[in-house]
């Protein structure tokens, strides 16, 4: 993928950002220099981009994130060198925003720097498979709540459409008429689907551009 | 079969209580329950609901009552300091013969304890949780799938028995996210509720719902009475999974995730040559003491595994009838045993038995 300075990831709750989030600061740590990762969820205190803290040591990645990140204190904030990501201008930054609208309110204090900046990817993950955006209908609905609560508009849909453990290919090939209706709809591209390791192979020659999340969290 | 869609436990609770014709909803949020909340502050007005975020968890539960006072199905839903707050209302409910549904997620205590998960409150959950004499049903989910059949059965069985039915989850099925298939669920139509305060329309005498009874010689008679019915609901309601406990030497207790966990360290004992089984109670209350007994004939030890220090065990042994030992083995605090130390514990007892 070609990675503007800052890939803002948003979208309905529990649509697979995080996991997202972490592959792409690996993927863009392979292709430059300088790179953080921006944990900026202030809705869920579970499933964090912080929980990879030590593969993105290993890899050079810097994390900005709250203090209070997976640390079981169920406090919403914000981290301290949050005016980072707009401020140093030779970082590249992954986004990963809390879910639905309330989650976007924080991405609301960083819109005058990074509109004025222009040098962003605004992309919405949607996942057929979760219950409030089975239709491109309803997933447009969330996709507008976002955008109003955090005043910048979406340049790009990421198709993440996944049923867990019981993914198949047949499941991620079918999401992707979903993922060109949601698209389609709000007239923009759709940037990526992605797909889990081990199914990559069966749907590399299928689904064009195909995102491959090598690392994946597994559930207790 | 229908689609599946990947659900969150706390939100497949919220969408089973939609379709089986939950239309009121109250509650006040707390981690690691409030996409249940969520859910239905986003759902509820679409379909016609109530969602009402109350002033406080004792707020929530005492508009449960009016709505079950006024026949409606209803629900609300805490984690385990905000159901402590719920104990009044969950006495009154009992004392008044109210319907209702009641979700506990439970978290790390005592006290404001933590965010992650645990099963310690199933004291509080079979043993009462208010005042007086009476019981509530006890469903204790261990996936997705049954976090949303059990919302359903939990209804069905509150409007039979005319009783709180409470779901008794951890945080771990509230958070995790499995596939799960909604549409399947099969909706029984509600049972009429002529005791219901939905106006007389000068045709009928007054209903009256209340918990008040200055009478003792009443009061007596209407505890007999609801014990009567609970004797009723312990013949014929208990639900429990058992796996490989026909030839087993060594029988888990595990409810819930422990139950989960409990199954792989089953699996592995069994590759050791070593014979275990498990018996998963759904129902807390009632108990299913009946398999725990048939076990016992030719069990030699038993092993109960929860994420608490030792509550159930007291059960087991109750319905063992104490004919051989039973050990815990346990976390507690939010901290989850794994496969290996359930493992561990059966190793253990097993070299005891030889």
């Amino acid at each position: 993928m070609n990675y503007k300075r800052l890939t803002i990831l948003c979208g309905h709750y529990g649509s697979g950002k995080t996991n997202i989030a972490v592959n792409m600061a690996f993927d863009l740590a392979s292709q430059r220099d300088h790179v953080a990762i921006a944990d900026l969820d202030i809705v869920n205190p579970y499933f964090r981009s912080k929980d990879s803290e030590d593969e993105f040591k290993e890899k050079g990645i810097r994390l900005i994130c709250s203090d209070f990140a997976s640390s079981n204190v169920d406090l919403p904030s914000m981290p301290a060198d949050l005016y980072s990501i707009t401020d140093d201008k030779t970082m590249s930054v992954i986004m990963d925003i809390g879910g639905d609208d309330r989650g976007a309110y924080a991405l609301g204090r960083l819109r005058d720097a990074i509109r004025i900046e222009n040098d962003y990817e605004m992309l919405m993950v949607v996942n057929k498979f979760r219950p409030l955006t089975p239709d491109a209908e309803s997933t447009i609905e969330v996709m507008r709540e976002i955008e109003a609560a955090c005043g910048i508009p979406f340049t790009g849909i990421i198709n993440n459409s996944n049923l867990a453990v019981e993914t198949s290919a047949d499941d991620v090939l079918s999401s992707v008429k979903y993922a060109e209706e949601v698209a389609s709809l709000a007239n923009l591209p759709l940037v990526l689907t992605t797909v889990e390791d081990h199914l990559y192979d069966d749907l590399k020659d299928k689904i064009s551009p195909l995102f491959r999340l090598k690392l994946q969290k597994k559930p207790i | 079969m229908a689609d599946k869609i990947l659900m969150k436990g706390n939100e497949a609770i919220a969408a089973a209580a939609i379709k089986a014709g939950c239309l009121h909803y109250f509650g006040y949020p707390i981690t690691p329950q409030t996409e249940i909340a969520a859910y239905m502050a986003k759902v509820m007005p679409k379909v016609g609901g109530t969602f009402l975020q109350a002033e406080s968890e004792i707020a929530a539960i005492n508009m449960v009552y009016g709505v079950a006072s006024a026949g409606k199905r209803v629900m609300t839903s805490s984690s385990s300091p905000g159901v402590s707050l719920k104990g009044e209302g969950l006495s009154y409910l009992a004392g008044s013969d109210l319907p209702s549904l009641i979700v506990n997620v439970q978290r790390g205590g005592p006290g404001l304890g933590g965010i992650q998960p645990s099963q310690s409150d199933y004291f509080q959950s079979t043993r009462g949780g208010g005042h007086g004499d009476y019981h509530m049903i006890v469903l204790a989910p261990a996936s997705v799938q049954e976090m949303a059949e059990l919302t359903v059965k939990g209804f069905e069985l509150a409007d039979t028995y005319r009783m709180t039915a409470m779901i008794l989850a951890d945080g771990t099925m509230g958070q995790m996210m499995e596939p799960v298939s909604i549409d399947d669920l099969e909706i029984k139509p509600a049972p009429e509720k002529p005791w219901a305060t939905t106006g007389t329309k000068m045709e009928r005498e007054h209903n009256i719902v209340n918990s008040l009874s200055l009478v003792p010689e009443e009061l007596e008679e209407l505890n007999f009475k609801r014990y009567d019915r609970y004797k009723v609901i312990e013949e014929n309601e208990t639900m429990y999974e058992e796996y490989k406990v026909d030839d087993a030497d060594i029988v888990i207790a595990a409810f819930g995730i422990a139950a989960r966990v409990s199954k792989n360290a089953v699996d592995e004992a069994r590759k050791l040559g070593i014979k275990v089984g498990l018996i998963r109670p759904i129902t807390l209350w009632p108990f299913p003491k009946a398999p725990f007994k048939k076990a016992a004939e030719h069990a030699k030890a038993f092993i109960s595994v929860e994420l608490n220090m030792g509550q159930m065990i007291e059960d087991v042994q109750l319905a063992t009838e104490s004919k051989c030992p039973v050990t815990l083995c346990n976390r507690a605090g939010g901290m989850i045993p794994d496969p290996e130390q359930v493992l561990n514990a059966i190793k253990e007892v097993n070299g005891g038995i030889k």
